[in-house]
Formats: C-alpha cells, structure tokens, sequence
C-alpha cells in the first residue's frame, strides 16, 4: 500500500479539507513535482512535502484547501502530471523524427 | 538597471546581485497549471544527438518539471550491473572484496527493458532476472622466445593485466536465442580490473541483476544528465576599437564577434550566447561592464545527457518519463480504488 494517511487530529468536518498523505517508497522525485502543480491551484491553502528521514523511505505530503476535498486536490494534481508525461513524450518523439 | 522588454522571463546578473525580471503576460510562474497551456507553451528541440550523448533543449517548462526529468534520469532508470561475485579463487594482491566491488562498477551492455527486478535478493537466478559471467585467468611467465631477454612488463609476462574484455558471458536458458551475443557483456573491453604477477590466478563467477540508480551508483544509465539555463547577452552601448577585443575576450571563444562598419569602426556584436559560461569578467572593465546585460531566460532548459552506453540518451529520457507516468498512473489507480 504506497498511500496510507497520517492520522489527524482535526475536527471530523475539517478533516476532508486538509490531509497528510503518506507515500512509501517515493522522495523528492514525485513530492517536488506534485507539490509545485498542486500548489498552483486556486483551492488550495497549503500543499507542502517532507522526506522526514532520509533512511527511511518516506514521504509525507500535506494539502490544506480553501474549499473541495484535499483528496480530490491530489487526484488532480497525480492526473495533470500524468498528461505532462504523454505531452513530452509525444513532442519528444515528434523532434526525434525530424532530427 | 535597464529593463529587458520581452516576453521572457529572466535572471539578469548584475555586478553584486541576481534580478528577477518577469514579463508583464503570464509565465510559468505566475499562471495556475493546466495542460492544455502546457502543450501550447512547451516546445521540445533537439540540438545533437550522438551514440552516447545528446544535448536538447525543453523551452516553456517550469524548473521543477526539468529537475523532476534530471532526477528520474540519474537514479529511476535502471540498467544490469554486476552485484554478486562467487569467487572461486583469487590469489591476486587485489582483495576479494574491493575486487568484487570494482567489477560492479563496470558497464554492462544489456537492455534494462528485458529484464525484471529481482524481488528479494534472496529470490533465485533465472533466466529473466539475471546474467551470469565469468571470468577466469592465469598470469604466467612468457616462454616465447624473441621475448625472453626484454624487461618489458608486456613481454615478460602473460595476462598480467586483466581487462573488462576478458569477462566472459554465460548464457543460461534461452538468454542465447533471445539476447544477442554482440549485445551482452562489459562495454568498453579496456578497462583495467586488476595487475597480476605470475602464479596469481582468478577464477570467479559473476551475477548481473537489474537495479536503480537510487540503490547504488553503479545502476545509473548515465554518466551525468544536467541542465543549465539559456544565457542571454545584450550590448546596450556601442563598444568599439580596442574595447571590442577586450569584450570578446570577456566571454567564451564564439561568444562576441567583432563586426567592420562600412565607415572604419570595429564594433562589437553578439553573435551566439548559447556556449557562454557566464563568467563575470566582464565586470573587472569600468568602461565596458555598463555596456552588456548578462541573464539568463528562466523557463528555457538546455539538458545534456551522456549514457553510459547501456541505452541511447534518447531511450534513457522517454524511460525516465515513462517512469513518473507509471507511478502517477498507478497511485491514481490506488487512490481510485480506496
């Protein structure tokens, strides 16, 4: 299971709103990356990441929204680099055809 | 300082201090993510591209994008690399350990792609998830007789220097069907791996497996993979005569031309500011650092790849964003799921 949730100690209605994900397995590679696409939305108060030991092989990623699910914030944000990755590969093997 | 009016985004370097120059219209860094800018904005051109080494530009990307790239390729992308040796015996001066760690070290050819990982390191051989060596070799004393009275270490001796080449591949199963011969084994054949004497002697089997960079250095596909930024140079003065050669001076050969106006003058022109290293020597002149604005455009990438030779520079980049698609794809799924 890469994704597991930090347990929380917020109100159960705020709760949706602002979520610590756990990744195993994954550092600064993906958190980096996801955190500067998520952070650029407009719902979103806060979206930080930490590797909090570097032996262990974790990575913990926070988002707090203004309004919407912060589950839904990095849904989108996991899709939108899915589409970064098809963009560059297709225009990547479209310059490899001309050169 | 002069305000560069474009629409690109810069660094400019100044004497004592870097300024940012954005661009009124939106940039990378200032407008909300969305694919469909993305693809309009981003644009990819390959500079060169050789066996081992490609040099290629990605303009209209944020720096996190191109650091997400540079990363995933140094230590995401896996190849073969040796990570077991049995040593059967090895009475060289070089000791068992060091031995094994340096036969580790050497590159193999062998496409990462038709290999699986291996799950535990306790997981047994088979044919998809490693490749076996051997290596096995005798120093002796050189019998042949037009040799004998040289005191060349060549001629006195036989196999005194053991090289990558004399790694020999063992295919198990169907690896000879399936891989081919010329495909697998050390890529350089000159590396040298150990100096012997004679009577020293090596006999070992050795076990490739696929890995990452993340494990172990000896994992990674390239040799370096970087970026830099575009540097831009603008003259905003006409420099002119001696003064001219003293600039072309101050940046890298190519850098400044020096341009004959029909009426005598020598001035000073940029002809191509992509191989300037951006050194600051221009600002040891009084007269001439107040003639030229350094920077750099901010959203143009100009990445490098050299491979160690396992993969083609192109094959390693698509790897690498195959490998961030994958993980992307399969957390989605699992967030979906749960």
């Amino acid at each position: 299971m890469p994704i597991a949730q930090l347990a929380e100690s917020e109100s159960i209605s705020d709760s949706a709103k602002s979520k610590t994900f756990v990744f195993s397995d994954e550092g600064h590679t993906l958190g980096n990356a996801l955190r500067c696409v998520i952070s650029s939305y407009p719902d979103v108060q806060f979206c930080g990441y930490t590797v909090p030991h570097p032996a262990e092989a974790k990575m913990h990623f926070r988002i707090q929204m203004h309004k919407g699910k912060a589950i839904d914030a990095l849904k989108r944000g996991l899709d939108d680099l899915v589409q970064v990755c098809d963009i560059t590969l297709e225009k990547f093997d479209e310059e490899l055809k001309t050169c | 300082m002069e305000t560069m009016n474009d629409d690109k985004p810069r660094v400019i370097l100044e004497e004592y201090k870097v300024v940012q120059n954005l661009p009124r219209g939106s940039t990378v860094f200032t407008e909300q993510f969305n694919s469909k800018n993305f693809k309009k904005n981003f644009r990819i051109v390959i500079i060169r591209k050789e066996n081992y080494e490609m040099e290629f530009d990605m303009i209209g990307i944020h720096p996190f994008l191109a650091n997400t790239f540079r990363r995933l390729m140094l230590s995401d992308v896996p190849t073969m690399a040796i990570e077991k040796v049995h040593i059967h015996n090895n009475t060289s001066i070089i000791q068992d350990e060091v031995l094994a760690h340096r036969l580790g070290l050497i590159p193999l050819r062998a496409d990462p792609r038709l290999f699986e990982f291996k799950t535990s390191s306790n997981e047994a051989n088979t044919e998809h998830n490693s490749l076996e060596f051997e290596l096995k070799i005798k120093c002796s004393v050189n019998k042949e007789a037009n040799k004998k009275d040289s005191s060349r270490v060549e001629d006195m001796y036989k196999n005194n220097n053991v090289y990558s080449k004399h790694i020999k591949w063992l295919p198990t199963a169907s690896q000879k069907e399936n891989l081919q011969d010329s495909n697998v084994g050390p890529i350089d054949p000159d590396i040298l791996i150990a100096k012997m004497r004679p009577g020293h002697e090596m006999d070992m089997k050795l076990f490739a497996v696929k890995g990452c960079g993340r494990d172990h250095a000896k994992f990674s596909p390239v040799a370096t993979a970087f970026y830099r930024l575009l540097p831009d140079i603008k003259i905003i003065k006409e420099v002119e005569g001696e003064a001219a050669y003293r600039l072309q001076k101050c940046f890298s050969p190519g850098v400044i031309t020096i341009r004959n106006e029909p009426s005598g003058k020598k001035i000073a022109v940029v002809n191509d500011a992509r191989y300037d290293t951006s050194s600051r020597n221009v600002f040891r002149y009084d007269d001439l650092k107040n003639c030229v604005v350094m920077s750099k455009i901010q959203d143009h990438f100009i990445f490098t790849i050299e491979s160690v030779g396992a993969l083609q520079p192109d094959v390693i980049f698509k790897e690498a964003v195959r490998i961030l698609r994958d993980k992307c794809t399969s957390l989605l799924d699992e967030l979906n799921l749960s």
